[in-house]
């Protein structure tokens, strides 16, 4: 990234020593996770572009954006309607949560155990090292869990946060609920910015975020072809920048993307050979630049073929109804398409367990990894649900539990790899 | 001659084979420097193929090694060839514990695996004998002959050896605080072999397993005995030696 930013990010106000220091980091990590990867699509050299203007070039639009009268808005969780923000006029980004970074002035206000994706956007505001977070005019928090739910209180006193009530259950009345929510979104939205979102604002915002879930949609659908054209890892980033890249541009370079992916399938291309063990992740959220497990994963030979998570499948499987026409129609469509999220912060949740099962299905899955943060209670106890259900059906499943930090990375190599010799056996005895 | 070699935290374990079964077998600390350790290990045996495996396997497949296997997978293989009917695996080693479950056949089906820290391991004994004054060959058998235990609440290595000490403060008898750690080890082990699921015969592998004290509870705990080798730490190397002849 050239120097020229620095002005922009001082005026953000952001600590530059300790920005310095982090955007030192990335690019290494960058090179030792991405770089070394042979055969990749050529179309990721838009994702590397990305990458090298992490804190750069889309920071910069953003200010811009805001310097025309528009607003950014902050968010953490599937369950903030995108649609709603790009009505309003506003840019919709999630804010960084996925590195160890500032967890010693995040404890300073949070308690140690504490789930790691938490700690980390803390970490990222007290530090004043994440410009998007120094970018937002607001930031919107939901009550999917207890520790973000708590958290959004401290945060409070840092920034601008709008808090969403998402219900637990998907009864009668908790659709109710959130189709109040999501119009009390609206209404803050048109607060925010000043303007009014009508029916034909909202129906652009629609079709604008079905286009990048369907862009994703397609990008994954190729991930089912043997051998596999992309890695789990290529994949996992394009998963990540679909949060804070401009959804238009980003809708056209991943459907780019795709045309090489399915030229590839046509032409037998892989990034694996075709025997390579097909990994399914399933759980928690990995937010850049958690590449973590899919690194660990693939270094031991085998390709990870989706991510059951939100960042993942769960952001683009379902679409928003584009076919009503009045407001009122269209908040209720934008409602329902998030009352079908399977979170595991929902109870019951048994839809989580059926779409897990259609992706091995569909996938050719050979086992899943089953990846949870520390300290995330919906995810790790909604585990033994997931296992039994594997289990029955005699599909392999790995049990890992982490945060961000290295530490762990001996233990887990050694039962990932423990993992696909039992896969590889397993297949051996079915040939 | 095929040999199998176990590159572990605490202690470097090579098996070589022949054709007929064990040839020969050698154990060393780790000490300094693994890598000089290990070619010295396998310098006597003029070996037609080395499978490594261990913490150390990596460092050693980029030099000596034909190839690699995770100590799962040779724990597995191990103890299934010494025992035939072994379906359920403790592995307590020096710096992990793991629960392995093995299919009719001897692959491995599922595993256990303790997660981060020393808690529950041969370390973590280690450390306890030596801040009780025992041996650590005598620590098992010491333990044994207390009536009874004296419950030590940490299971974190540095808080469990501040515990002790406060205990021993309290002239409390050094055998039942020894007691009571063993019973520690053994109930947080218990929690992967519950969730593994336990079939047919149990193999108690890894150098804890020459613990007398570990094994006894495991069996008042479990209702059963649980088989052991007379080199129970070998069992990995035995894997891996037996995976060589195999890929041969």
């Amino acid at each position: 990234m050239s120097e020229d930013y620095r002005k922009m990010w001082e005026d953000l106000g952001l600590d530059l020593e300790a920005h310095d220091q982090l955007l030192a980091v990335i690019p290494q990590m960058y090179g030792d996770v991405y770089m070394s990867q042979k055969n990749r699509p050529e179309g990721m050299s838009y994702l590397d572009f990305v990458m090298s203007e992490i804190h750069g070039l889309r920071v910069k639009e953003l200010l811009d954006l805001k310097a025309a009268g528009g607003k950014v808005v902050g968010a953490f969780c599937l369950y903030v309607p995108e649609e709603v923000v790009l009505a309003g006029g506003a840019a919709c980004v999630g804010i960084c949560g996925g590195a160890d970074w500032g967890a010693a002035e995040a404890e300073k206000v949070l308690p140690r155990n504490l789930c790691p994706l938490i700690k980390s956007f803390m970490g990222f505001k007290l530090t004043k090292v994440c410009p998007y977070f120094e970018s937002s005019d607001m930031i919107v928090g939901e009550t999917t869990c207890d520790g973000k739910k708590k958290t959004y209180e401290v945060l409070g006193e840092y920034t601008n946060v709008h808090v969403m009530h998402t219900p637990q259950t998907k009864d009668e009345s908790s659709s109710k609920l959130w189709l109040e929510e999501v119009k009390k979104f609206k209404e803050t939205m048109e607060e925010l910015t000043g303007n009014t979102i009508d029916a034909a604002a909202l129906a652009q915002g629609v079709a604008t975020v079905n286009a990048k879930r369907a862009a994703l949609r397609r990008m994954n659908e190729a991930r089912k072809a043997s051998p596999v054209p992309i890695s789990g890892k290529d994949a996992l980033l394009i998963e990540q920048v679909a949060f804070y890249d401009d959804p238009v541009r980003f809708t056209q370079m991943i459907n780019k993307v795709s045309d090489e992916l399915e030229q590839r399938i046509a032409d037998g291309t892989g990034v694996a050979p075709a025997d390579a063990p097909r990994i399914l992740i399933s759980g928690c959220p990995m937010a850049i630049p958690n590449w973590k497990m899919h690194h660990i994963v693939e270094s031991t030979g085998a390709v990870i073929v989706g991510e059951e998570a939100c960042i993942g499948h769960r952001y683009f499987r379902d679409m928003v109804d584009e076919s009503p026409s009045d407001l009122e129609g269209e908040l209720t469509a934008v409602a329902d398409r998030y009352m079908k999220l399977d979170c595991a912060c929902f109870t019951p949740n048994k839809e989580r367990l059926e779409n897990i099962m259609q992706l091995v299905k569909d996938y050719n899955v050979d086992g899943v990894i089953h990846y949870a943060l520390q300290f995330c209670d919906p995810f790790t106890v909604e585990y033994n649900s997931v296992e039994r259900t594997l289990k029955e059906a005699g599909v392999p499943v790995l049990k890992i539990e982490t945060d961000y930090s290295m530490e762990d990375a001996g233990q887990l190599s050694t039962r990932v790899e423990a993992f696909m010799e039992q896969i590889k056996e397993m297949q051996g005895a079915i040939v | 001659m095929f040999v199998g070699i176990d590159i572990g935290s605490r202690s470097i374990k090579v098996v070589a084979l022949n054709g007929e079964g064990i040839a020969d077998y050698n154990i060393v600390d780790t000490g300094f420097n693994p890598h000089e350790r290990s070619l010295e290990l396998i310098k006597p045996y003029n070996a037609q193929k080395i499978v490594a495996t261990g913490y150390g396997r990596h460092f050693a497949r980029e030099d000596f090694a034909d190839s690699v296997i995770t100590e799962i997978k040779a724990h597995g293989v191990g103890s299934h060839y010494l025992f035939s009917n072994c379906r359920t695996i403790i592995d307590i080693g020096g710096q992990d514990s793991k629960v392995i479950a093995l299919d009719e056949r001897g692959r491995v089906a599922d595993f256990q695996m303790n997660d981060r820290c020393a808690a529950g391991t041969g370390k973590f004994l280690e450390i306890m004998a030596r801040t009780l004054g025992f041996s650590l060959e005598a620590f098992g058998s010491e333990s044994l002959k207390a009536d009874k235990a004296v419950k030590v609440n940490s299971m974190c290595t540095v808080f469990a050896e501040s515990e002790v000490v406060s205990l021993l403060a309290k002239k409390e008898d050094p055998r039942k605080i020894a007691l009571g750690l063993h019973q520690s080890i053994v109930e947080r082990v218990s929690s992967m072999l519950h969730r593994v699921g336990i079939t047919d015969d149990i193999v108690l592998s890894g150098g804890v397993g020459r613990n007398p004290c570990i094994k006894k509870l495991f069996e008042q705990k479990l209702g059963r005995t649980l088989y052991r080798y007379e080199n129970p730490e070998i069992a990995g190397a035995l894997g891996a030696a037996l995976t060589a002849r195999e890929q041969s």
